[in-house]
């Protein structure tokens, strides 16, 4: 399967990431190149095999319905480039 | 079937409606963050819930038992295996960049709700799909004027996404679903289905057709958190597509917003792209399975829903289907009414829950959980008129009274001297001192004017302030007019 430059550009800002023009040529062969070589797979017949979810046999851990976590607002926000009066403050992305 | 008039015609309107429904619970769907409302901002966020690098979900068992729980009320298939995706999308009051939610493999399948109309009658509606998700944080736009402020104590708290069938047609049916819906949720305790709170919130897709045409195209009014503004938002809009149709123009899919202050939709355009959600199953989480005698546990543990209640009510007390509607929409209503009809008649039961506790109790802008007068002491004034202690019409004060003070019924009679005259002699002495005080009305009486009965109860009555047995006076004074 080949990507043309649009779709290229249109996962790029999907997935927010910038990509000057004169680069969308070059990506949109090298991700080309990936969906070929995954694509082989598609020539095994996988008709009746079931999807391996997990290498190891396990099944989906759970926790019970208990208050363990959280209480800790100033190490939540530490990271935040701007707060105040304890939220995140962003720019105002309202229409 | 109830059609809106266009200019070239009848048009039908068609409404799907997905409904994110917040899990009781006490943690979050992966974290163990705590769920309580209104707590200060971003003081119940985890490293999991603000998305910090390195960090994993496991989920909560107790919300997969409340999906399941809600899937068995709604008589849906549950699917022993399901799976998470991510949902991929940015937007500020998602950490993650993702939601995780459930696309193609949910946990429970196709099920129904039945509608209680205002008539009286019943309808089914298709209920194609519950999945659990995580909620985003909360975006508060009116702090700062360039500015938006995230609390992300919301963020990664469980919901189930209940999904209609575009079964509807009209708003009145919107809002009845809505309302069942919610009923049923706070029957099984898998959701406290508030919507000020935000803890119950309505997607609603709305498209418009010629009866009988193939579906038009829809547009989805986003994040409806009132029934009133859900059935307002399908009038106004359905209005709006066929305009625009019938001028010739076509219909946008996309997604709207309910205006509440101007009371219309409008666009939101920069949602379109977001469409795109790129959905993958998410590594981080394992497909959820299932014991089939888990999920068969817990269908025994079920309770009485509304629908089989309403049912019961109409087989074995003899309620009206609109009576029995109003007395199962919530549960603490069924449980005060049935405490209530206990070993009493249970239709004179019916009237006096529906009719003047219901009436005070709105007056008053109580819940019934809040009600000055309990089941017991209802029972009590029931059992009063019965018994030939007080009147009907007597029983009204005491009500009023028990509502202003919360006190025993029996206890407000003594005390105001409200016991029924049972003794004929007094009523006989009233009767006469009536009769004398008119001796010119009961001439005409008895020349043949029958309507002045009337006025001669009347005035008894009110000579023993109305305390006199009805049944007595009636039979007295009969008898003396006509002797």
């Amino acid at each position: 399967m080949s990507l043309d430059k649009a779709t290229v550009a249109k996962i790029a800002h999907l997935a927010r990431i910038k990509v000057p023009d004169d680069e969308l040529d070059h990506l949109a062969g090298e991700l080309s190149q990936i969906l070929t070589f995954v694509e082989q797979l598609g020539e095994v017949d996988t008709q009746d095999v079931p999807p391996m979810t997990s290498v190891a046999a396990q099944t989906l851990r759970r926790r019970k319905d208990e208050v363990t976590d959280g209480g800790y607002r100033d190490a939540v926000l530490s990271n935040g480039p701007e707060t105040a009066e304890g939220f995140y403050v962003v720019p105002k992305v309202v229409e | 079937m109830s059609y809106i008039q266009g200019e070239t015609g009848d048009w039908e309107i068609v409404i799907g409606l997905e409904v994110h429904a917040q899990v009781i619970s006490n943690a979050k769907l992966f974290s163990g963050a705590a769920t309580a409302f209104g707590a200060e901002p971003n003081s119940q966020v985890s490293f999991v819930d603000a998305a910090f690098p390195g960090m994993l979900p496991v989920i909560n068992e107790h919300c997969i038992e409340q999906a399941v729980r809600t899937g068995l009320g709604l008589k849906a298939q549950i699917n022993l295996h399901s799976v998470f995706d991510r949902k991929n999308y940015f937007y500020a009051d998602l950490p993650q960049g993702y939601q995780i939610s459930q696309f193609q493999q949910p946990i429970v399948g196709k099920g129904e709700i039945v509608l209680d109309l205002p008539d009286g009658s019943s309808r089914t509606v298709g209920v194609t799909r519950l999945h659990l998700e995580q909620d985003a944080g909360k975006s508060l736009h009116d702090q700062h004027p360039a500015k938006t402020y995230i609390d992300l104590n919301r963020s990664g708290v469980a919901l189930m996404e209940i999904v209609s069938e575009p079964d509807m047609r009209t708003a009145e049916e919107a809002g009845a679903y809505v309302r069942k819906l919610r009923s049923i949720l706070r029957y099984l305790g898998t959701c406290d289905g508030n919507m000020e709170e935000g803890s119950m919130r309505c997607d609603v897709n709305v498209s418009v057709r010629k009866p009988g045409a193939p579906f038009g195209t829809r547009c989805e009014i986003k994040n409806v958190n009132s029934i009133r503004f859900v059935m307002q938002a399908i009038e106004y809009e359905a209005r709006r597509q066929i305009e625009i149709i019938e001028e010739g123009g076509k219909i946008d899919q996309e997604t709207r917003l309910w205006d509440t202050t101007k009371f219309v939709t409008r666009s939101m355009r920069s949602k379109e792209e977001a469409h795109d959600y790129r959905y993958f199953p998410d590594p981080d989480l394992l497909p959820l399975e299932l014991d089939a005698e888990w999920v068969e546990d817990i269908k025994k543990t079920l309770p009485e829903l509304p629908d089989d209640k309403k049912a019961r009510f109409i087989s074995e007390y003899k309620l009206s289907p609109y009576d029995a509607n109003v007395l199962v929409s919530e549960k603490a209503r069924a449980d005060f009414y049935e405490a209530v009809a206990k070993g009493r008649d249970p239709k004179l039961a019916a009237n006096w829950v529906t009719g003047e506790l219901f009436g005070y109790l709105n007056k008053a802008g109580k819940e019934i959980e809040e009600s000055p007068v309990s089941a017991e002491n209802l029972g009590g004034l029931i059992d009063l008129i019965a018994d030939n202690t007080i009147s009907g019409r007597i029983a009204k004060e005491v009500f009023e009274a028990m509502f202003e003070t919360g006190e025993r019924p029996a206890d407000i009679v003594e005390k105001k001297g409200l016991r029924q005259v049972t003794d004929t002699g007094a009523i006989e002495s009233s009767i006469d001192a009536v009769l004398a005080a008119n001796a010119d009305k009961v001439a005409e009486f008895r020349s043949g004017k029958d309507k002045l009965f009337g006025f001669f109860v009347g005035q008894v009555m009110k000579a023993t302030q109305g305390k006199a047995n009805p049944a007595l006076v009636n039979e007295i004074l009969m008898a003396k007019l006509k002797g």
